[in-house]
């Protein structure tokens, strides 16, 4: 149980950091932080008590093993996640080159 | 049949692969390649369509075929619903695709551009086929990354700021879908909408139904942009290039918002009384609150962008109402009528909203300049954008004989024949409301006589352009034929009985 109150509490940190930070970089961190937590909370989802890798060989077939299916997930998430971070570091770059600054305070073009 | 169904996703992917290659070494390659692949795609569209009928085809992924009614691999699944969303999709990008021929001129790394929008095809092809609720998933991130890489396509200040706001709204948004899905996981043991679906019918802990659909409202609505996490709606459609926000406006929220969310409500999910409230309540607001913020509005794409969410508001209401109408049982004509309303003003929307940013593009071709205070006097200038965007206007706002008057009086007989009366009272208010702000634009960019002099030389829009408008116009007249019963029951029934009886979606992809 204190496993998944942990994930919890890093969500929360995650959630934390993207909404009082004020700078690009630390949001996109943040971001990170969040996605880390709920990867956590989906390998914890398929593990077994005592369970093994779930390499099945030819001798035994009594043994327990933990489910594959979330590490599966997990790892595709973890590239889609890659790839969301990579695009959110681009468009922090571009504007940085804009606007001189990570600062969200000194980029609100956008309102209404 | 059965074997087309995964080239809707092979095909733009390889189209976008081949275009990111070979682009830079053939001169115009990628202005052949990508609209050849969304014709190929249309067509086969269509075809399925007219073939399908009322059946649900799934496909088993990679011939991972299931045993006893236990599906083991990834299932895509074509029935009535999935195939009407893909018809839409795949026209509408056809038509921005062709828009973008000449629109897309002036930006550099077109070929970029191409491979990107094939990308986003690719993606929300596969969110509406997809069966199984991780691939779902994947696709919807292949569609919502390039989107927002397709929003930053100007790299100007705003859109950079725009794409920056939308990614960290939509990176919340995906996660709490995944948190959702994982949960979904843990309870059920599988992620097979259909088989999920058997698993609740069997016995549910309540608190934890309700948290997971709780979430899932939540990530969908923020993809969505249903009223209370629209924040970022309004500047990443303004900022977008038009045929994207065309795009984006049109069809992306729908395939990655709506649809999902009607998916996993009506097929997956119980119904539960709750949920459908929340549903209705959601869609009510968002209706009222987007009106009443285009209204104020003065840059054209911003004051569009508003209107869409009041439009998907309309959908979210019917739908809500559908589901409220089918649990009390006793009014089962009513609550069809309702569904088949949403569905009817989801194409809609797409078509005369597409058409709407189609035009504001064509403004902003011509003028530079988005701020309706600086247009003015334009219907000689350029009729073509002036006939399509007064015929778009009128269609949106609901008036006869377009389109748009259909579908919001089906939605608002359905309300009254529940005995929802605040809420049709509200759906004719924002009605009026819709006119009352597109009225403003037609006046302020098309008739306003006093700048006329000014834009004597500005000349109407090449023919790509004027040729994509001038079609979606006619479609927004054509679409009128479905209030006819006869045509709305080849055409919307299907979709409605595959969401009203779940029993035979589920029964069809486990009896395989």
């Amino acid at each position: 149980m204190i496993v998944y109150i942990l994930c919890f509490i890093l969500f929360l940190v995650g959630l934390y950091g993207v909404i009082t930070r004020r700078n690009l970089i630390k949001i996109a961190i943040s971001l990170s932080i969040m996605e880390f937590s709920i990867f956590l909370i989906l390998v914890l989802i398929g593990y077994i008590e005592n369970g093994l890798a779930p390499i099945v060989d030819a001798s035994g077939s009594a043994q327990i093993y933990v489910d594959p299916l979330p590490q599966a997930m997990v790892l595709t998430a973890i590239v889609i996640g890659l790839a969301t971070t990579a695009m959110l570091m681009a468009i922090a770059i571009r504007l940085y080159r804009k606007y001189k600054t990570f600062d969200i305070r000194e980029i609100k073009n956008l309102r209404g | 049949m059965e074997a087309l169904i995964p080239l809707f996703v092979a095909i733009p992917l390889i189209a976008a692969f081949l275009i990111v290659v070979f682009g830079k070494l053939f001169k115009g390659f990628h202005r052949f390649l990508a609209p050849l692949t969304l014709l190929i795609l249309l067509c086969m569209a269509v075809f399925e369509f007219t073939g399908l009928g009322e059946n649900s085809i799934p496909y088993a992924m990679g011939g991972w075929i299931g045993k006893e009614g236990l599906p083991l691999g990834i299932y895509l699944v074509l029935d009535g619903f999935s195939v009407l969303m893909l018809c839409i999709i795949n026209l509408i990008g056809l038509i921005a695709l062709f828009y973008s021929l000449s629109y897309i001129a002036k930006y550099t790394a077109e070929n970029n551009y191409y491979a990107l929008f094939c990308l986003i095809i690719a993606g929300m092809n596969g969110v509406v086929l997809s069966g199984d609720l991780f691939n779902l998933f994947v696709f919807l991130e292949v569609s919502v990354i390039s989107s927002y890489a397709l929003v930053a396509f100007g790299v100007g200040k705003t859109e950079l700021e725009a794409s920056f706001k939308y990614q960290v709204l939509g990176g919340l948004a995906s996660m709490l879908i995944l948190l959702a899905i994982g949960l979904i996981y843990w309870q059920t043991k599988t992620l097979n909408i259909a088989d999920i679906r058997k698993v609740f019918e069997g016995g549910y802990s309540a608190s934890f139904y309700l948290f997971v659909q709780v979430l899932l409202i939540a990530g969908f609505g923020l993809k969505a942009a249903i009223i209370p996490f629209h924040a970022w709606l309004p500047d990443a459609h303004s900022s977008a290039p038009s045929p994207i926000s065309a795009m984006l406006s049109g069809v992306l929220i729908k395939a990655v918002g709506i649809y999902v969310l009607i998916r996993l409500f009506f097929n997956m999910f119980v119904f539960s009384q709750e949920i459908a409230l929340v549903l209705t309540t959601l869609g009510a607001i968002s209706m009222v609150v987007g009106s009443l913020l285009a209204i104020v509005q003065w840059d054209l794409k911003r004051l569009l962008a508003y209107s869409s969410i009041s439009q998907v508001g309309y959908v979210v209401m019917a739908m809500g109402m559908g589901i409220l109408l089918l649990l009390r049982g006793n009014n089962e004509a009513a609550a069809i009528l309702a569904i088949g309303g949403a569905l009817y003003h989801m194409i809609n929307h797409a078509v005369f909203k597409g058409l709407l940013f189609l035009n504001a593009g064509s403004l902003e071709h011509r003028l530079d300049t988005r701020n309706l205070r600086e247009m003015g006097g334009l219907s000689k200038a350029m009729p073509i954008t002036s006939t399509t965007s007064f015929m778009a206007s009128m269609s949106i706002s609901g008036l006869p004989p377009f389109n748009g008057f259909f579908s919001k009086l089906i939605i608002i007989i359905a309300a009254i024949n529940g005995r929802f009366y605040l809420l049709a009272t509200l759906a004719v208010i924002v009605s009026i409301i819709t006119l009352a702000y597109f009225l403003k634009f037609q006046r302020y960019a098309f008739y306003n006589k006093a700048a006329e002099t000014a834009t004597q030389k500005i000349k109407e829009v090449p023919f790509p352009m004027s040729f994509s408008m001038i079609f979606l116009a006619a479609l927004c007249l054509a679409l009128s034929l479905l209030a006819i019963p006869s045509v709305s029951e080849t055409i919307l029934s299907p979709a409605i009985d595959a969401l009203i009886q779940p029993e035979i979606y589920s029964t069809t992809i486990l009896g395989l």
